[in-house]
């Protein structure tokens, strides 16, 4: 039942995107291009996500359960450091050459872009690297 | 500041921000989870025992996706217009960036920002501000 809610939120979030234009590298730096001809559509999409999103984490905050029975798992961390703002800064650096953020570029690779699929690999051997540096820091969680 | 309102798309840009937003609502409510695609994806590279399938499902959800609005409606094509060598080094950035900053434009953006945490707040800044600056260089600079 878990694994079908989650292939379910993953299928609606997928057609959020693809409706709301996101899933398109095009419009998305049009939206990051304030000096040129500057599409706001994309703070529409963020608004929108929001305001049902505000609803639902309020209903969630304080359950300790979901309704499926299974914890809980919010973030805790409360630290703003030099790893979420250099780790935040890199990753608007890589929104801002191509246009593709995570999910848009998965979403992309199942209308079959060989475009989009040499993003993911590239998105995932950079993950890939990160779990090499971070094990042999030895600070893994 | 000029704005592009031939490509102005305010009420699909909504209503597929509504269905992002119920995304991430019923994924919260039901599975007790934050919907941030970077951490479903990238804690696939680190595997625990019976913490693989919910993500995999997830995933496959997104990836179906396409498939699934096709049915319905004319799936629009994306334009891409970065070369292989930019999207390598886009991709690889995305997926350090991500794994550094714990998140990205969905569990950062969208989930962080609905239940007003500082830290998502301070990342989303960041990126969107990153990826402003970028575009410009770019665009209105390099490519000039």
């Amino acid at each position: 039942m878990q694994v079908f809610a989650s292939l379910l939120a993953g299928l609606v979030f997928g057609l959020g995107l693809i409706v709301s234009g996101m899933a398109n590298p095009a419009k998305v730096l049009g939206f990051l291009d304030l000096a040129g001809a500057w599409d706001p559509s994309l703070a529409f999409v963020m608004g929108g996500a929001i305001a049902v999103g505000a609803i639902a984490f309020f209903i969630a905050r304080n359950r300790l359960v979901s309704l499926l029975g299974t914890p809980m798992q919010l973030p805790t961390s409360r630290a703003i450091d030099r790893r979420l703002v250099g780790g935040s800064l890199l990753f608007g650096i890589g929104w801002g050459i191509a246009g593709f953020c995570p999910g848009p570029g998965l979403v992309a690779l199942g209308m079959g872009e060989v475009k989009a699929l040499v993003f993911v690999v590239a998105m995932l051997a950079g993950m890939g690297l990160w779990v090499l540096f971070e094990a042999r820091a030895g600070v893994s969680k | 500041m000029t704005i592009a309102w031939s490509t102005f798309t305010p009420w699909s840009a909504l209503a597929g921000g509504v269905l992002i937003g119920i995304a991430a609502g019923m994924f919260v409510l039901f599975n007790g989870r934050i919907a941030g695609i970077s951490g479903i994806l990238g804690g696939l590279l680190k595997p625990a025992k019976g913490d693989a399938a919910w993500r995999i499902a997830f995933i496959g959800g997104l990836l179906i996706a396409p498939l699934v609005y096709a049915l319905m409606a004319t799936l629009p094509m994306p334009q891409i217009d970065a070369g292989y060598g930019a999207l390598i080094l886009a991709g690889l950035l995305v997926g350090i960036g991500t794994s550094y900053g714990s998140g990205c434009t969905s569990g950062h953006g969208v989930c962080g920002l609905s239940r007003l945490s500082p830290r998502s707040l301070v990342a989303t800044a960041m990126f969107m501000a990153a990826g402003f600056v970028t575009v410009f260089v770019i665009r209105h600079l390099i490519n000039a």
